[in-house]
């Protein structure tokens, strides 16, 4: 077997110094009946050419994204990510270490991490970041759970802008974990009165930047709103490369900014691995979950980097941990700042006005289709529209063309009326004029 | 011109091996000092070309940005030279024996990646119709099959990202499924031994904790566990292989004991290394069990994740798996994504727990694996992997302290710090030293239950000869610290790229990012 290095002979030899006449001896502590002699349903070692027929095989029973006009977004976005990325998150020294615990012989994960902190920080304008979450939704839930600890509060309030799967995690985080939660209805328009909501339990109130549907409202009178009532503000980025663009969440008075940092540095994957960005205030920092990186001194006096303020986290705390987080998403926030490093300021910006002028291309092109109007008013690269049929069969349909139009809400909120005709529409730096061309004819023919 | 009738000289001369070396740059030879990006980049500079998009009027409802974000940017050749560099300053598995206890520091095969990037299952959004993504929604299914195999559970939910949310995916199901009794319990058992993250996931779900307290040997006795259940307990939360490295030899009792009590047995996963193809958990008794991809099927751990931890149930849990999960629809493969559809389905999830529908990188490179070893691979895998941390206990236990004597262990070997009682060197100190000698240390200080633990986990993946360099380095070092040469593990390590770091000085004053200086910052405005 190409991936064990031991021989017959040296197990023998071991087996001998060890004291025990067969490798059974030493599963002694089993209980009787219980040690198998084989795993007789699996088909037994293959080599690598097999293995990679047979998985190739599966793979082609997929589409990929790449291979058609694609307008998927709805949390997941597909950017081009430059070679230089992939190639260096899989260096062994990055690939196969752990997490940093012997801070002397991790200076690269550390201070790569110190790096990736100091980006999301700028990113979301806020004053300190961790070393990351595993993704989005995740920080979100997690987000909430700190704005109960802060407020001593046991109520949150969720804008009916917020990814319909990220109000699941945290309503099942809820009600597992004995607090609750009011999740306001969809609200494609980003029209709902969210402060009118907020009350004297609210811990905090959860606004997704650009919404769901792409909506893009001001943060300001919420955060306001929510500070009035001793509440905190949790804004949820899924598009990360809209902050190029936008006004950053730390600038309108959040208090905590949990966002998905997928679209840079890291490939669709099916939903992971991905990589959760959780930012907030400095006054906060020891509610905060995850790991953090912080700057210090060796023996000699050179700085370098270590894991700090573990006396939250489970491994020092126990049950009176902040969290029970013990992973964060390393090697995808690796690539998350390699490829931010690359893009720096000016080609972030860049990259996001290309999306926005993308978005916009696609927008008046779609809405001059009859049937269709698009129902975002302010948006980023993510708008949602409105057809003259059903959501998920006119997808379908786009589908059997050879065209991966968006995603119908319906799929998210099944069951939920005033849905049902609702595409969530992305476009990104990846289209081109012959996709969004493609895209118009085939919504015309299956209208 | 005279020939130089010397030559290059070959041997190093006497001045240097004197004494510290100090160099201009700073940089040692190949370890060269590497400054933040922040240091070094600059706003305008990038390393993507972009084509200037046409000028429009933003639709951004008056949200621009104004003021600068303050990201610095390199070119490719900045940026590789940057991160090539800082990637040198870390240990990894395929530079050197990696023997942390409890995190199975395996081989990560390369195939695995190359696979994890084919566009079918790389380049495919978690949202596509579900008919243009059978390919994935069937590989899945397939490392589902697998799962259930080796563990001889019923049903699985892929969709925890780690190990520590697989606790709470099973430490849900099991509150679920009391309440769908409707019995309320409030206390967990945890071992004293157990993960950090046992009880800090137990009292995140409300429950108290009742601590269970290990016997002479290190494992749990079943006297004590049935001592410590009453109506109140809803689960026991048990490792096995045990933190110790042990086989709870026990279990099947308190399997028993804990089901009689209308309890659920939680078994961390942690550990299953050791007995892939040799137990299965539910052939034991066990509820809910999470599986960490990235110890046990070698998915990479990535300088700290992203994990994996597909959680495996048992027939009594099985029905309260949250969303999403795959079925077979006839010839086509489908995601349940909606609690709705489960229920009509006679099922009743707890929730969701992430997005979408899981850590699908890891499941590809996790299945990759299992095709690769098949069943006699993985046995092969488990038995070499208990037969080295055995290996290790051998050639070290006359020197070094078994905390509960001289036992086979499972895959992990633990000792103490006996054997440096009086000796002035402590774990610490010795596995600094470890250092030097250019091995990643194993695991200190855990569990906590023993005093200055050290916790060493071989993995397979080493040859004889690693193995036996490893022991006569760590013989070394013992007999060293015995020898009183303290000054070696004191200063311990000097051959690192960094020397000890104060860590008591970062947490003092915390400093979590970069910050602009202030006087150029005045400067500037």
């Amino acid at each position: 077997m190409r991936y064990l290095p031991l021989e017959p002979a040296d197990r023998q030899a071991m087996l001998a110094s060890i004291g025990v006449p067969e490798i059974d001896a030493l599963f002694d502590a089993v209980p009787p009946g219980k040690l198998m002699k084989e795993l007789p349903n699996l088909p037994r070692a293959k080599g690598e050419l097999e293995v990679e027929r047979e998985l190739m095989r599966l793979a082609a029973r997929s589409v990929p994204a790449g291979s058609a006009p694609f307008f998927i977004g709805a949390g997941a976005y597909r950017h081009h990510v430059p070679a230089a990325v992939d190639h260096l998150i899989q260096r062994s020294e990055f690939l196969t270490s752990y997490t940093p615990y012997q801070p002397e012989i991790s200076q690269g994960t550390l201070q790569v991490l110190f790096e990736f902190q100091t980006q999301v920080a700028m990113l979301t304008g806020m004053e300190v970041a961790n070393a990351s979450m595993y993704d989005g939704s995740t920080a979100c839930g997690e987000a909430v759970l700190m704005a109960h600890r802060i407020t001593r509060r046991r109520k949150a309030l969720l804008a009916g802008g917020l990814h319909p799967h990220y109000r699941s995690v945290v309503e099942t985080l809820a009600h597992w974990g004995g607090s609750s939660v009011v999740s306001l209805e969809p609200d494609p328009a980003g029209t709902e009165d969210i402060a009118a909501r907020i009350d004297a339990d609210t811990s905090c109130v959860v606004v997704q930047y650009p919404s769901f549907y792409g909506t893009i409202r001001d943060l300001k009178p919420i955060a306001d709103a929510a500070h009035a009532k001793g509440a905190l503000l949790v804004a949820v980025v899924t598009e990360a490369v809209a902050l190029g663009m936008l006004k950053p969440p730390g600038e309108m008075g959040a208090d905590i900014v949990a966002a998905e940092g997928q679209s840079i540095g890291n490939g669709l994957n099916f939903g992971g691995p991905y990589v959760g960005l959780f930012a907030t205030r400095e006054k906060f920092v020891r509610q905060m979950p995850g790991r953090l990186a912080g700057e210090t001194l060796d023996a000699e006096g050179r700085r370098g980097y270590v894991l700090t303020l573990s006396t939250r986290e489970q491994h020092i705390r126990r049950e009176k941990a902040t969290s029970n987080i013990c992973t964060n998403s390393g090697l995808c926030a690796l690539a998350f700042t390699i490829h931010m490093t690359l893009l720096g300021e000016a080609g972030l910006r860049r990259l996001a006005r290309i999306n926005h002028v993308n978005a916009m291309a696609l927008a008046d092109q779609l809405a001059k289709v009859r049937g269709v109007e698009v129902v975002t008013p302010a948006y980023f690269n993510e708008f949602t529209i409105r057809v003259a049929a059903d959501a998920q069969n006119t997808i379908d349909a786009l589908a059997k063309k050879g065209v991966m139009g968006g995603v119908p809400v319906s799929r998210l909120e099944p069951g939920r009326s005033g849905v049902r005709d609702l595409i969530v529409v992305a476009a990104t730096e990846i289209n081109t004029d012959e996709d969004r061309a493609a895209y118009v004819e085939a919504l015309q023919e299956v209208l | 011109m005279a020939m130089n009738t010397q030559g290059r000289p070959t041997t190093p001369g006497a001045s240097m091996l004197d004494g510290e070396v100090r160099t201009f740059t700073g940089n040692r030879g190949l370890d060269h000092e590497e400054p933040l990006i922040f240091e070094r980049g600059s706003l305008e500079k990038t390393g993507v070309d972009l084509p200037e998009p046409k000028a429009v009027k933003p639709r951004l409802g008056g949200l621009e940005r104004t003021g600068a974000i303050g990201l610095p940017g390199l070119t490719e050749p900045e940026a590789m030279r940057h991160y090539v560099r800082l990637s040198r300053k870390n240990y990894a598995i395929d530079s050197g024996l990696y023997p942390l206890g409890s995190c199975t520091m395996k081989h990560n095969p390369r195939l695995n990646e190359k696979m994890a990037r084919v566009p079918g299952f790389g380049d495919v959004h978690p949202l596509q119709p579900q008919q243009t993504v059978q390919g994935a929604i069937a590989l899945m299914q397939m490392l589902s099959g697998y799962l259930l195999e080796l563990t001889g559970m019923k049903a699985v939910a892929l969709s925890p990202k780690a190990g520590a949310h697989g606790e709470l995916c099973g430490m849900i199901a099991i509150k679920a499924a009391h309440e769908a009794a409707g019995s309320k319990r409030s206390v967990v058992l945890v071992p004293e031994s157990a993960h950090g993250t046992n009880p800090a996931t137990a009292a995140f779900m409300g429950y108290g904790v009742r601590s269970i307290p290990a016997r002479e040997d290190g494992t749990v006795a079943v006297e004590v566990v049935r001592a410590a259940l009453g109506p109140d307990v809803a689960a026991i939360m048990l490792t096995n292989p045990n933190t110790c490295g042990l086989f709870e030899p026990e279990v099947v009792a308190i399997a028993k004991a804990v089901h009689e009590a209308g309890a659920y047995f939680y078994c961390d996963g942690a550990n299953f290394n050791a007995i892939v193809g040799k137990v299965r958990p539910g052939d034991l008794g066990v509820d809910a069990m999470h599986i960490n991809l990235h110890k046990t099927f070698s998915t990479p751990h990535g300088g700290g994740g992203p994990g994996s931890g597909p959680v495996v149930f048992s027939e009594a849990l099985a029905r309260f798996a949250p969303v999403p999960f795959g079925i077979r629809d006839g010839e086509r493969f489908r995601l349940v994504e909606d609690i709705g559809e489960a229920e009509r389905r006679g099922l009743k999830p707890f929730g969701r727990l992430t997005a979408f529908h899981g850590q699908m990188g890891m499941f590809v490179r996790a299945l990759t694996y299992m095709l690769s070893h098949g069943a006699d691979g993985m046995r092969q895998a488990s038995e070499d992997a208990v037969l080295s941390a055995n290996y290790v206990r051998a050639g070290l236990r006359d020197l070094f302290t078994q905390p509960f004597g001289d036992q086979p262990c499972m895959h992990e070997v633990l000792f103490d710090d006996r054997f440096l009682q009086d000796t002035g060197v402590t774990t610490l100190d010795f596995a600094k030293a470890m250092i030097d000698e250019g091995y990643h240390p194993m695991t200190v200080y855990f569990p906590l239950v023993v005093h200055g633990a050290m916790l060493i986990e071989p993995t397979e993946s080493e040859s004889k000869d690693s193995l036996d360099l490893f022991i006569a380095t760590l013989r070394h070092l013992a007999e060293a610290a015995r020898r009183g040469d303290v000054e070696r593990f004191k200063q311990a390590p000097r051959l690192a790229p960094r020397r000890r770091l104060d860590e008591t000085r970062a947490a003092r004053e915390p400093k979590l990012r970069w910050q602009p200086d202030p006087a150029r910052r005045q400067a500037a405005e």
